[in-house]
């Protein structure tokens, strides 16, 4: 479903993104690992089109994000990280305009708009103002918004990122069960969860992918390490370092 | 295609257009536009005392110093509120091509002033109780304000697509717009015009040819050409054109 090859992002003088590959496949979850300021976002959103790429291609169900952005948008859900909103719209009328966004119109949209609130657990805050959710409440409008289309493929940045154990218990199980029949990427600073959620991992550092593999494989990467966060910690390096 | 494209505008609108209302800011400034352009017919306009039943001189020759104001203050969060809250991303990401949104975001902000200068009708009812005004005037006065006010909007969105300030946003887009209407004042360029040599008088007649004055005086006479309309259209095409190079460096 989603195939990145060569992918390469320069700001500047600033390598972002190098020569980053990988597919994902239906039924795939792909955790995306790295430290802060390893290329995580930045590689997301060229994928889901918001950036245009130095180099390289993307192509998402067969689609050329880079020929025919429109068109490969479509199959795209996207939970940016900070999950941002309109504050001045209610839960209910952010997600009619996202699911009018995405071509739904009628009863289809208010059809839509019912399944993404029975499964992000919103119909409480149905009416209220984005303004005065809690961050909870918000991130998981955003993600709502994110598979308002039931899109084949769900690229979630940092999807649990400031929530309380219980959200994200509920969130990595949501991840999870649509990992069935989705293609998805999400990023994450949290190691277990990637043991929790994912079929496979990619940890990026510097912009390049210095690892790729199953959780298992990952675990066994380093001699001497057993845990993810021993691996990780011994292959990235830190910016604290000079 | 097509429908779909006018579906993702006309949601993009509905939504800007709706966003307006919810925020007290519009209903400021409306309230500050009708005091404004009544205010300045009524007590530096001379309106009652001019004795004419016309509205060119009374009310119509404010209505440039007002938009220069007040219509970057309308159209300061179209973009820069957009990139602040991160929305930008989600818009940018979802099926529809910059310009869906562009256009969509501009009708809106303009539904918006036609609003506001439909609700100075009282003046026009006022001057056909008082005495019996030509309407020819009357009517490119009004499209001739109208223009205006788009030919500032249009500059305040290429600037709020540059910026994720709003309080930037609306110093430029003043600061471009008094610009704009001051190189075509007829004191400022007739007093440029005398003291510059004669060789020079052409480029000072094309700079302030340039001027959204020069158009607007013309038309608030009640002589309406085609130029001056095409010139606010042109002027409008620009700035929306600047909006989308502004959106599209930003995710460059």
């Amino acid at each position: 479903m989603i195939q990145v090859q060569n992918l390469r992002k320069v700001f500047g003088s600033k390598v972002a993104v190098d020569d980053v590959s990988f597919t994902v496949e239906k039924g795939q979850v792909l955790g995306f690992l790295g430290p802060n300021g390893a290329g995580k976002s930045t590689s997301m959103r060229m994928v889901t089109g918001y950036f245009r790429p130095t180099a390289g291609s993307i192509s998402i169900g067969g689609v050329n994000m880079l020929e025919e952005p429109e068109l490969a948008k479509r199959s795209i859900g996207y939970l940016p990280e900070n999950a941002p909103l309109y504050s001045d719209m209610t839960v209910a009328s952010f997600l009619g305009f996202c699911a009018e966004m995405r071509g739904l119109n009628g009863a289809a949209k208010s059809k839509a708009i019912d399944r993404v609130l029975d499964l992000c657990f919103l119909h409480k805050v149905r009416n209220q103002s984005v303004d005065t959710l809690s961050k909870g409440y918000r991130h998981r409008t955003c993600f709502a918004q994110s598979i308002i289309h039931d899109p084949d493929v769900l690229i979630l940045d940092e999807p649990t990122d400031g929530l309380d154990p219980n959200q994200k218990h509920e969130i990595r199980g949501m991840i999870k069960r649509m990992g069935q029949s989705k293609a998805i990427i999400f990023s994450t600073h949290i190691l277990e969860e990637v043991e929790a959620a994912c079929t496979r991992a990619i940890i990026i550092d510097r912009g390049k992918v210095i690892a790729d593999g199953t959780p298992d494989q990952l675990k066994k990467l380093v001699p001497g390490c057993h845990t993810m966060d021993e691996v990780f910690r011994s292959i990235t390096r830190s910016d604290l370092e000079k | 295609m097509k429908s779909r494209d006018l579906a993702n505008t006309l949601a993009i609108f509905k939504r800007e257009f709706l966003s307006y209302f919810n925020s007290p800011v519009l209903y400021v400034i409306v309230v500050i536009y009708l005091l404004a352009s009544m205010g300045f017919a009524f007590f530096f306009g001379r309106f009652l005392e001019s004795d004419n039943a016309s509205l060119t001189q009374s009310f119509f020759f404010w209505h440039p110093w007002i938009y220069i104001v007040l219509a970057p203050a309308v159209g300061m969060r179209m973009w820069s509120e957009e990139h602040r809250l991160g929305t930008i991303e989600l818009l940018m990401t979802m099926p529809l091509s910059p310009w869906q949104a562009i256009i969509g975001k501009f009708v809106a902000a303009a539904l918006v002033w036609a609003i506001g200068l439909a609700l100075t009708f009282s003046i026009v009812i006022t001057v056909c109780w008082l005495g019996d005004p030509d309407p020819g005037p009357m009517v490119t006065g009004y499209v001739a304000s109208y223009l205006y006010a788009l030919g500032c909007l249009a500059v305040t969105s290429a600037a709020s697509a540059y910026t994720r300030s709003q309080v930037v946003c609306f110093i430029v887009s003043v600061a471009l717009c008094i610009l704009l209407t001051l190189i075509g004042y007829p004191g400022i360029v007739d007093t440029v015009v005398r003291t510059v040599p004669d060789s020079l008088e052409s480029v000072v007649r094309f700079v302030s040819y340039l001027s959204f004055m020069d158009h607007f005086y013309e038309m608030s006479k009640g002589i309406f050409v085609i130029r001056d309309v095409l010139y606010f259209v042109s002027v409008i095409i620009v700035g929306l054109v600047v909006t989308d190079m502004g959106l599209r460096s930003k995710r460059a």
